[in-house]
């Protein structure tokens, strides 16, 4: 190991694991939202948004990332005829992938709440909107935070796949210097020390909220 | 103030309530006894419609309560409901449990909600658990809590399920003690109960269920000392 190199290259490799955290934030981000209406969609008893909702699930739980990355850089644009930009596709299959993750743990979170808790509501004259979002969801949220802590990690560890579509986050830059010189292992060691450091910073952060959420007054 | 006609609960093949007909005076107390599983609860759950009655009519002061046309957010405004297990919303406070349905329901500004709230309360005797969450009080405190977030919504009628069965035998008097206050204030209140001794002191009617029908009902005095049928002989018989 040559460690002037290393401590060469670290500085380009950090900053490409910004781009990694960003794509993975904004990534999850999306999948936050998408999941938590494609969870609604799939217990609201109404068939065919259900299935919609079903369908998306199953597409994206069941095929490759790396597939969809390609299926939304490659085979969209031709079908739709628009130039497609790398970073935007990154992102979108990113969140809609990690979507189809994110609905099945709030489905679960939502489907372990006693059904008690929405009778009392509902028998309060709360509509059933109004019971979701003060009573259930808060509640469902809450023991859904340990499972889309781990997505947030496995989704950070699948945004190396973007790099087939060249976004220039941490695999890529790994790659492009790979280019340049045969100091292979001292690369590769370091990209794979900064995916590690991430990983486990967005351990730490979701403890943290573990905690917080559960000896907080706001719980 | 409460009219029930007719009516029939079906859950799949099972006919749990199979004619049931009523009819509940304003500030009437009535008990609702009868073996498990004979549809207490079920009756209780269509008058509200946290079950949808298979058939039949059921009209709750002045409103018809069954129907494609009512909104049956409206009417469970003016029907209150104390079940079992409490369900007290877990992640809230007593005081804000008590607040949330007349601020999200009835529009009350925060400050007048706030007010309702520490009166019932200080009504129900637990000033003092203002601010602490369900899982910090006893049961019998819990469900006090409870029957303060039913009145915060200052129902026209309040239903009860067993609302001393899941409770530990030293504290279901101070739960009672809040329905029989409850009670001589006027409200009208169907009690589902296995406290025969409530139901006798405050019951102005009990109605005996049995295998989906009200078999019997008269006057505490009359049920208890004098039943008329074989059924509700038998079942006092084993209870009493
Ligand atoms: N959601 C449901 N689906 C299917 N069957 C049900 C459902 N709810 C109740 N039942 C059945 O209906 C019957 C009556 O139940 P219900 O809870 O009304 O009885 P109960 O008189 O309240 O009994 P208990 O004293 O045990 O509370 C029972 O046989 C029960 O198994
Ligand atoms: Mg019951």
């Amino acid at each position: 190991m040559r460690w002037d190199f290393v401590l060469e290259i670290l500085p380009k490799l950090g900053k490409a694991s910004i781009l990694t955290l960003e794509l993975t934030v904004v990534g999850i981000g999306i999948g936050i939202v998408l999941g938590l209406v494609s969870s609604l969609l799939r217990i609201s008893k109404i068939k065919p948004l259900d299935l919609i909702a079903k369908l998306y699930v199953d597409f994206f739980r069941g095929t490759p990332l790396l597939v969809q990355i390609a299926i939304i850089h490659y085979a969209l644009p031709v079908i739709f005829g628009y130039i497609p930009v790398a970073l935007v596709s990154g992102i979108a299959a990113l969140g809609v992938n990690s979507g189809a993750y994110v609905s099945e743990i709030f489905r679960a979170g939502i489907q372990s709440i006693d059904r008690g808790q929405m009778e009392a509501a509902r028998s309060l004259g709360m509509t059933w909107g109004q019971s979701m979002r003060h009573i259930i969801l808060p509640q469902a949220v809450k023991v859904s935070i340990p499972p889309l802590g781990n997505e947030f990690i496995a989704l950070l560890k699948d945004s190396s796949l973007v790099s087939i579509i060249a976004v220039e986050e941490l695999m890529t830059t790994g790659r492009l210097i790979m280019g340049k010189t045969p100091r292979v292992a001292e690369i590769w060691f370091s990209v794979a020390l900064l995916y590690l450091i991430l990983t486990s910073t967005i351990a730490l952060f979701v403890n943290y909220t573990e905690r917080r959420l559960q000896t907080g007054d706001n719980r | 103030m409460i009219i029930v006609k007719d009516l029939h609960k079906k859950f799949g093949n099972l006919e749990v309530l199979r004619g049931v007909s009523c009819h509940i005076k304003e500030q009437e107390v009535v008990c609702v006894i009868g073996p498990s599983g004979s549809g207490k609860s079920t009756f209780l759950r269509c008058l509200n419609r946290l079950e949808e009655p298979t058939s039949g009519e059921i009209i709750i002061d002045n409103i018809q309560v069954t129907g494609e046309k009512t909104d049956i957010n409206q009417v469970r405004r003016e029907v209150g409901m104390v079940f079992q297990r409490f369900n007290l919303f877990p992640h809230l406070s007593a005081v804000q449990n008590i607040m949330l349905a007349p601020l999200k329901v009835r529009k009350t500004p925060k400050k007048e909600a706030l007010e309702i709230s520490e009166e019932l309360l200080d009504k129900v005797g637990l000033s003092d658990k203002r601010d602490a969450y369900p899982d910090q009080l006893s049961g019998g405190q819990q469900q006090r809590v409870a029957i303060a977030r039913a009145l915060a919504m200052k129902p026209r009628v309040m239903l009860f399920d067993e609302p001393t069965s899941a409770l530990d035998p030293e504290v279901v008097g101070e739960v009672l003690g809040v329905m029989k206050t409850l009670a001589k204030e006027g409200m009208t209140m169907t009690v589902v109960t296995h406290e025969m001794g409530f139901a006798r002191e405050v019951g102005d009617r009990v109605l005996f269920m049995d295998e989906g029908l009200f078999v019997e009902e008269g006057s505490p005095a009359e049920i208890f000392n004098n039943a008329q049928h074989e059924r509700t002989k038998a079942f006092l018989s084993k209870i009493l």
